[in-house]
């Protein structure tokens, strides 16, 4: 068993004395014995260190991991330099508490503001917020911004992330305001429904640029649209795309969120991930969570602190504007680190090869059969039909050691393509599509039910979208 | 020091990428940025640099000793860190087939198996990442429950002690509750006449943190809940404060319903400088349907799969929340093991009692008896007759090397320093820290008026907070 108890035993035995009981169950002798576990918990006895080790290892190796990855749907793998790990790794920043102590905590603060700095250059926004959970939970904090007293609907594009309009669902079931999505219309969302459901009571819009379906959405009509109704107009970009995209401040955002995964962080079965939340100077005081502003010491010299506090929980208690307290510090930090050994040619480089390949590998994908869906402009990601049925597809290039594209349904695929992508990794992409094809039409195989290999993620992600709309 | 912005220099920096191997698609203008976003332009070495210096400037658990109460700032396992960095977790793909992620769903199967005997519940769900979202997420099961039972609408109020974490409250409000605050007896304890008072049949649930926020375990736990069940409430725990019980008692035992926990508190994983955390939410068997999903469960062939789930309070954020946090807290929990969470416990609760002891002649105590893991000194009297504060003594020990303890919480004490040592330090770090509190006050009762310049040897020394509030500047001006 391993044991990170310092103390000897003999060291125990003495401030046992000192505190003037025997031994250690004394020190809990005031509870009640009702309550007190009389037996050892039911867990395994510890192990080692070599042990756990081990047996952590064994159970990374369970898991596939694939060398080509084809699927995006709100995870992207993208390239990490190894400085981003290494420097995210000093203790000081791993093992530190949030900073109240600015005095000793600068490093992080600097960290923070840098941080925050930056998201405002990449979104046009005037200020940031230090981080939430995630992009879902970003847009939801960011939906419950907006509401007024008379105002207390959100138009949400049908187009988000599932997860995202899943989680908009449940904050909103429960803070009561309402939610009507948007339909779509040819891979966008429709503008001229989104007018017509407009009313007095509407808070915001909320659409995705790009959208879930990896399109370029009319970001600034659909922003005239919602400010001409008196509603705030909020926008979820993918902060890779914002190397080349326009900033969602000169098509009118009053509040850009966003999951910042993409920013160096790995894939990591979903998490820990980072929300970015920027907004006007106007709605400054609405954003949840933490803020690091710029300040003096008492010797002029220039510091950093947590700041805007009235809003906060610890303060406002049952009047805050958000319970949030702990954020994603460290993800903020990576996402930081990320932005500046990319730089501002890097971060457009990662954001020109993302979409060129996509769509090199779009057309390289209609030729093996794979049609796209809607004809218009998108980023690094693109739906296309399934020239047979997807999930039998995905198996086929599964055993080829490819992750493929995220099957919308056994008709509809959503691919998508990041810089780590070559040319001849896409090339072999399309010609395993090929060859699948050729197979699935040489043995005539037709609807078998026995292929499931991809049903989870597609069925859920069709669930969470049924949900949000009942 | 200078700032990132400030080190940058036009033209400097590397190329990361390869050329671009396909034809370039060109942007459409309407799309296109016009102006690159000023980010830095720095070599790599400098960036390291500059993170260096940074770190110096940050205090970590690794700096020294981090009494900071209620955080539960314990040692954080370097071979958590390991598990976490390996490739078969940090590659995956959150939607890849679930054959081909056995190993991610072995990980939250297990930790729930641990956590769920840990704690005397029957479910965990790992969404929630970090304790006030668990807190929230939690609260929703509640609601979920009032509302499968057609109570809902008159079930809205939710029963939260004075000397509750401010996250309680604001958790309660964004749960679409309203919070009926209780006051507390001196000692954190709930008063049973004022829980009876404020039950009835518009309670949804009570929340409580146990030991409480001054340290105390509540000797009336099982009359609390009974009470609660009784008006047709269901009772919240806190679990900020589990590190005190864990492998000693557990919230299932004590009647509670719903818990939260933070794992980067009690199960070791670091807590980042804010973040990432968890916050993942046990339950009793009754509200697992209502937990937010998918959950994870063996499916007929003998896999793990996920499952939906119908009634279900939907996601609280997306996917499976902060899963490599989860790999941190497993491994931590597979090593230490049935006896080694009760040591920690135990050794937890005696470095607070052995502190407290050592220090009770001059610094007086919220509360003497029954102390747990963290203590609370209340500086009241300091204050009258000295005009020393809370706040001096803080900055007195960042002087010295040490993290100051929790300021001004719980709100129901006075001048209030809340200290938690943790079972992570030895007796000569805190022989060492007994020593540097003693110095501390008695300069305070010796040279009041020094404890005002405090601190004098920190990077910067105290800020202008107010003029920071009124004059946001929050991010660099070019």
């Amino acid at each position: 068993m391993a044991s990170y108890v310092p103390s000897t035993k003999e060291e125990r035995q003495a401030m046992l004395s000192a505190v003037g009981v025997e031994k250690a169950e004394d020190l809990f002798a005031h509870i009640s014995p009702e309550v007190l576990l009389t037996e050892p918990l039911d867990i395994p006895a510890g192990m080692s260190l070599l042990e756990a080790g081990r047996r952590m290892e064994e159970m990374a190796a369970k898991n596939r991991v694939f060398s080509q990855i084809f699927r995006g749907a709100g995870a992207y793998n993208h390239y990490v330099p190894a400085q981003v790990r290494y420097i995210t790794s000093k203790e000081e920043f791993l093992t530190s508490y949030t900073p109240y102590q600015a005095e000793i905590s600068q490093g992080v603060l600097q960290s923070i503001f840098e941080y925050q700095t930056m998201i405002c250059e990449l979104t046009g926004m005037d200020v940031s917020n230090a981080s939430v959970y995630d992009g879902a939970t970003a847009a939801a904090e960011a939906v419950a911004m907006c509401r007024e007293r008379k105002r207390d609907t959100a138009l949400v594009s049908e187009l988000m992330h599932p997860d995202t309009l899943e989680v908009i669902g449940t904050y909103c079931e429960a803070n009561g305001m309402k939610v009507e999505l948007i339909p779509e219309k040819d891979g966008v969302t429709d503008l001229e429904k989104m007018k017509a459901m407009m009313s007095e009571t509407t808070a915001c819009v909320l659409v995705s640029q790009p959208n879930f379906y990896g399109r370029l959405e009319d970001a600034a009509a659909l922003g005239a649209a919602a400010h001409e109704g008196g509603a705030k107009y909020i926008v979820s970009v993918n902060p890779i795309s914002l190397g080349i995209l326009k900033p969602p401040a000169e098509y009118g955002a009053d509040i850009a969120v966003g999951e910042g995964q993409p920013l160096g962080m790995p894939l990591s079965f979903g998490g820990p991930y980072l929300g970015f939340m920027a907004a006007t100077k106007q709605m400054m005081r609405k954003l949840p969570g933490r803020i690091v502003g710029q300040t003096e010491d008492v010797d002029g010299r220039r510091a950093f602190v947590l700041t805007l506090q009235a809003r906060e929980q610890h303060i406002r208690r049952e009047k805050a504007s958000s319970n949030i307290c702990s954020n994603q510090a460290l993800c903020a930090m990576t996402a930081a680190v990320y932005l500046t050994v990319m730089g501002p040619e890097g971060l457009a480089e990662t954001a020109r090869q993302c979409m060129s390949k996509a769509h090199y590998a779009a057309a390289a994908l209609e030729k093996a059969g794979c049609m796209l869906k809607y004809k218009g402009e998108y980023f690094h990601e693109f739906v296309t039909t399934a020239p047979i049925p997807a999930s039998r597809l995905m198996a086929a290039l599964e055993e080829k050691g490819i992750l493929g594209g995220l099957p919308l349904s056994e008709d509809e695929i959503l691919w998508c393509v990041t810089e780590v992508s070559t040319r001849a990794d896409i090339d072999r992409l399309a010609a395993a599509v090929t060859e699948a094809v050729k197979t699935e039409t040489a043995s005539g195989a037709s609807g078998d039910p026995n292929a499931e290999a991809d049903s989870e993620p597609a069925s859920e992600v069709r669930k969470a979208e049924e949900e949000v709309r009942a | 020091m200078e700032l990132v912005f400030e080190k940058s220099r036009a033209g400097r920096g590397g190329q990361n990428l390869p050329p671009l191997d396909v034809p370039e698609t060109v942007i459409p203008e309407e799309f296109a940025r016009v102006s690159a976003p000023r980010l830095p332009e720095m070599a790599e070495v400098d960036i390291s640099r500059h993170y260096t210096e940074l770190a110096k400037r940050t205090h970590g658990v690794n700096d020294g000793f981090y009494p900071l109460g209620s955080c539960t700032m314990k040692y954080n396992p370097r071979i958590n860190e390991e598990a976490a960095a390996l490739p078969g977790f940090t590659k995956l793909h959150p939607l890849q087939p679930v054959h081909t992620v056995q190993g991610a769903l072995d990980v939250l199967y297990l930790a729930e198996q641990y956590l769920a005997e840990i704690t005397g519940m029957d479910r965990f769900t790992f969404q929630p990442s970090a304790g006030a979202h668990g807190e929230y997420a939690g609260l929703l099961l509640i609601r979920a429950y009032h509302k499968d039972r057609g109570e809902l609408e008159q079930r809205k109020k939710i029963i939260v002690p004075d000397s509750a974490h401010g996250t309680n409250p604001a958790s309660a409000v964004m749960a679409g509750f309203t919070v009926v605050n209780i006051p507390s007896l001196d000692n954190g304890c709930v008063d049973l006449e004022a829980l009876r008072a404020a039950c009835g049949e518009d309670t949804a649930g009570l929340m409580l943190t146990n030991p409480n926020t001054v340290g105390i375990f509540d000797e009336n736990i099982l009359d609390i809940t009974r009470i609660v069940h009784e008006a047709g409430g269901l009772v919240y725990y806190d679990g900020a404060n589990l590190n005190a019980v864990m492998g000693v008692a557990r919230p299932g035992d004590m009647g509670f319903d719903v818990v939260h926990l933070n794992l980067h508190k009690t199960f070791s994983t670091p807590h980042g400088g804010g973040g990432p955390g968890s916050g993942p939410v046990g339950c009793k068997e009754f509200l697992a349907p209502f937990l937010p999903r998918p959950s994870v469960a063996e499916s007929t062939d003998g896999e793990l799969a996920f499952l939906d789930m119908p009634k279900s309070i939907g996601k609280v954020r997306s996917f499976y929340g902060n899963f490599l946090v989860v790999v941190k807290a497993l491994t931590y929990m597979m090593t230490l093991g049935a006896e080694g969470i009760r040591e920690a416990a135990q050794n937890a609760v005696l470095n607070a009692n052995y502190m407290a002891s050592r220090l009770s002649d001059l610094y007086p105590m919220a509360r003497e008896k029954g102390v747990m893991h963290e203590f609370v000194i209340t500086l009241e009297k300091l204050h009258k007759e000295k005009g020393v504060s809370a706040l001096d003594v803080a900055k007195g020990l960042l002087d010295n090397g040490i993290h100051p303890p929790t300021m001004y919480f719980p709100l129901i004490v006075h001048e209030a320093l809340m200290v938690e040592p943790t079972e992570t330090e030895s007796k000569d770090s805190l022989d060492e820290a007994i020593a540097i509190f003693r110095k501390v006050y008695e300069q305070a009762a010796a040279d009041p008026e020094s404890m005002h310049e405090m601190p004098l040897h920190t990077p910067v020394r105290r800020l202008d907070e107010v003029g920071a509030a009124r004059n946001p500047r929050l991010k660099y001006e070019f």
